[in-house]
């Protein structure tokens, strides 16, 4: 019988670290499955951040570079200015790009660098044992945050992808999530889709990919799938933000998956 | 018939795809896999429909899936077009 | 033919004639016209250059260009440099060959805009966190400039590591006439496809990295680096003498423009009959210990010169062992001293009594 379904070519076979039940695994899948079906695996080149994902690059079969905290944008800059042939991205986690790493962010959007980010958020500082991250919601409970954010002392939880949508360089800017199928089915869009556009040297393209942390939620996997629906979905909005093709007042409309074809 | 193969000793017992399968056919078993997890298992592989959203929730390349005639599928997973948003 | 060209750009156009086509660097005085030139010349030979965001990213987009087997390199100053220790030591940790230059000004802190050599700690032991070192060259003259820009580049390349060229705020603004010599051959850049990220077509995938979470590794991570410093120490130790071959009453250490003005108070003091002579370390790291320790010995009297409250005296000290007081004289705060006050406080080790 045919194999309908199968792990990826640019993914190792090795079994991840991560937790039970973190939707890293998935994010890693869909990166994967992009690289195949757009052929980009052998002129790949990764960033991997500091945090839960640092050791992404076990898990494919693409060259990768390991960035200083917050650094992988740069990085990246770098690589792409040196060899422009080359498909770089960066996989980068909330307390990676949002907070030590938010100046190379910024700017690396802001020059228009013709790279792709995957910032995975999921609200918490996962390898260093569940802190607070500029993306801890109001209340949330974490290890320094014990009472809860207080957005008196902490501040409100940063929304990256409207603050790249300020800047007037064209870029690709969608926030999507892998709590859900549809959900999983148009993230995995909008990482085709910030690939083909960074193949076609077109400008920066970014996908926020909300996502859980079971261990430092401290809740069972499912049970985080809808906490993520209930808490995080609510003040991160899913939608595209910036978008290459449409004018700037079309934008907000969500890359929905095409109608089915019966194979 | 399609048929979903987990792979047992992968599986870190998540969940994830029992809780998204929309036949709900996925269980996890009574035994504990190589890393001490109750892993995924089908509990009733006729009513499998193929639709691949126990592989593509599992965040651990736990699942392949086999199949010729699929009767069921809504959604372009592989297309070799993504769709330009907003057209 | 000679050109006669500011510091800063000669620097700038070093590091094109070694073959650099990737330069990434923030403003920062007294170094600012490394990037001005570079903005220009980068382009007229499909070259790259970027303005970072801040020496952070300058530094880690040299990180990510060397890490794809590219030449690429950063210049700064003191106080970017420091912001830039982080990714020294990651390149250090990953091997990658990258060349980093300071031009050195006042500190601590803002300090000043005029020259100084107040980095030499900072240079030489390495600047950031982890047993990692960087090769130091410091050039005394804007040729000396030039060509130890190629020579970094060549070395960066011999032993996949970062190398660091050090000249101080004089360096960087006089203008002298200089020229370029052929470009060196980059030993180590046939096989970049054994380590660098090109790509992974038709080969095992390449990660560069620092991280080694298995301790045996990382401390074999560590000896691979203590065995290059091992190289260097017997390879690249480099430096020169003036009037060191006869009877001197003085020996004294000073490296970049403190050299060539202690040559000055070296010649006056000759016309007093005091012979003073003067060992130039070119490499700051491998230091010449042996040659000083030989020379300490047959003097008996030791002088460190440097515009920086004392730092390389130490070495100096460590080098001529404890039967030898190494005396220290500076300036600080930007101010180049005079070759008479430089002269007279060799006088006054060279003809004390006690």
């Amino acid at each position: 019988m045919p194999t309908l379904f199968s792990p990826p070519e640019s993914m190792s076979q090795t079994v991840t670290h991560y937790c039970p039940g973190c939707t890293h695994g998935v994010i890693h899948r869909l990166v994967g499955e992009a690289l195949d079906e757009l052929g980009l695996a052998a002129r790949a080149v990764g960033i991997a951040p500091v945090g839960c994902s640092v050791l992404i690059y076990n898990y494919f079969n693409v060259d990768f570079q390991e960035a200083p905290h917050g650094r992988a944008p740069a990085l990246a800059t770098g690589a792409k200015r040196a060899r422009p042939d080359l498909i770089v991205f960066t996989y980068q986690g909330d307390g990676d790009l949002a907070s030590i790493g938010t100046n190379e962010i910024l700017h690396a959007a802001n020059r228009g660098e013709k790279i792709t980010t995957i910032f995975v958020n999921n609200a918490i500082y996962g390898m260093t044992g569940g802190q607070m991250a500029p993306t801890t919601l109001p209340g949330q409970v974490t290890t320094t945050s014990p009472a809860g954010r207080d957005p008196s002392r902490a501040g409100f939880p940063m929304r990256v992808c409207e603050l790249l949508s300020t800047l007037r360089t064209p870029a690709y800017v969608v926030r999507t999530a892998v709590h859900t199928p549809q959900l999983m089915v148009q993230t995995k869009h909008a990482i085709r889709r910030a690939f083909e556009l960074q193949a076609q040297a077109r400008c920066f393209t970014f996908v926020e990919v909300l996502s859980t942390c079971p261990t430092n939620w401290g809740m069972t996997p499912t049970k985080s799938l809808e906490w993520l629906q209930q808490h995080m979905v609510p003040y991160y909005p899913i939608g595209v933000f910036k978008d290459p093709d449409l004018e700037e007042t079309q934008l907000g409309l969500v890359p929905t998956p095409r109608k089915a074809q019966v194979l | 018939m399609p048929s979903v193969v987990v792979n047992r000793d992968r599986c870190k017992g998540c969940e994830l795809c029992t809780y998204h399968c929309p036949m709900k056919i996925l269980g996890m078993s009574q035994e504990i896999n190589i890393k001490g997890y109750f892993f995924a298992e089908v509990r009733d592989p006729p009513r499998c429909i193929g639709c691949m959203l126990c592989a593509i929730s599992c965040p651990d390349l736990a699942i392949t899936v086999h199949g010729n005639s699929v009767q069921y599928r809504t959604f372009d997973y592989f297309g070799s077009q993504p769709n330009r948003s907003g057209r | 033919m000679k050109k006669l060209m500011k510091g800063n750009e000669a620097i700038g156009e070093a590091a094109i004639k070694a073959g650099c086509r990737n330069f990434f660097a923030y403003p920062i005085t007294p170094q600012n016209e490394v990037a001005e030139y570079l903005s220009r010349r980068m382009p007229e030979i499909g070259g790259n250059f970027v303005q970072a965001e801040s020496e952070l990213g300058a530094s880690n987009m040299v990180f990510g260009a060397t890490a794809c087997g590219e030449l690429a390199f950063t210049t700064s100053s003191s106080p970017g440099i420091s912001l830039m220790s982080e990714a020294l030591s990651y390149i250090a940790g990953a091997q990658l060959p990258a060349v980093v230059v300071n031009i050195v000004r006042g500190g601590p802190g803002l300090g000043g805009i005029l020259p100084a050599q107040s980095d030499y700690f900072q240079a030489v032991k390495g600047g950031g966190h982890g047993d990692y070192r960087l090769l130091v060259l410091a050039p005394a003259t804007i040729q000396e400039a030039v060509d130890l820009t190629m020579l970094a580049f060549q070395l960066a390349w011999k032993y996949r590591a970062p190398v660091m060229l050090m000249g101080d705020g004089m360096i960087g603004q006089m203008m002298e006439p200089v020229e370029f010599g052929e470009p060196p051959v980059l030993e180590g850049i046939g096989e970049r496809d054994r380590w660098a990220t090109t790509g992974a077509k038709g080969r095992k995938r390449n990660i560069v990295r620092s991280l080694f979470l298995d301790p045996e590794v990382l401390e074999r991570n560590n000896h691979e680096l203590a065995a290059k410093y091992a190289r260097w120490h017997e390879e690249e130790v480099r430096f020169t003498t003036v009037n060191c071959d006869g009877p001197i009453r003085l020996l004294t250490v000073a490296y970049g423009t403190m050299a060539r003005i202690c040559q000055t108070a070296i010649e006056d003091l000759k016309q007093e009959g005091i012979e003073v002579g003067l060992l130039r370390p070119i490499t700051l790291y491998p230091f010449p210990a042996a040659p000083i320790r030989e020379l300490a010995a047959r003097v008996g009297r030791v002088l460190t010169v440097e515009m920086s409250m004392g730092q390389m005296v130490e070495d100096v000290q460590l080098a001529a062992g404890s039967g030898i007081k190494v005396e220290f004289f500076g300036r600080t705060g930007g101010i180049v001293p005079s070759p008479d006050e430089v002269a007279a406080a060799m006088r006054a080790q060279a003809t004390r009594t006690n």
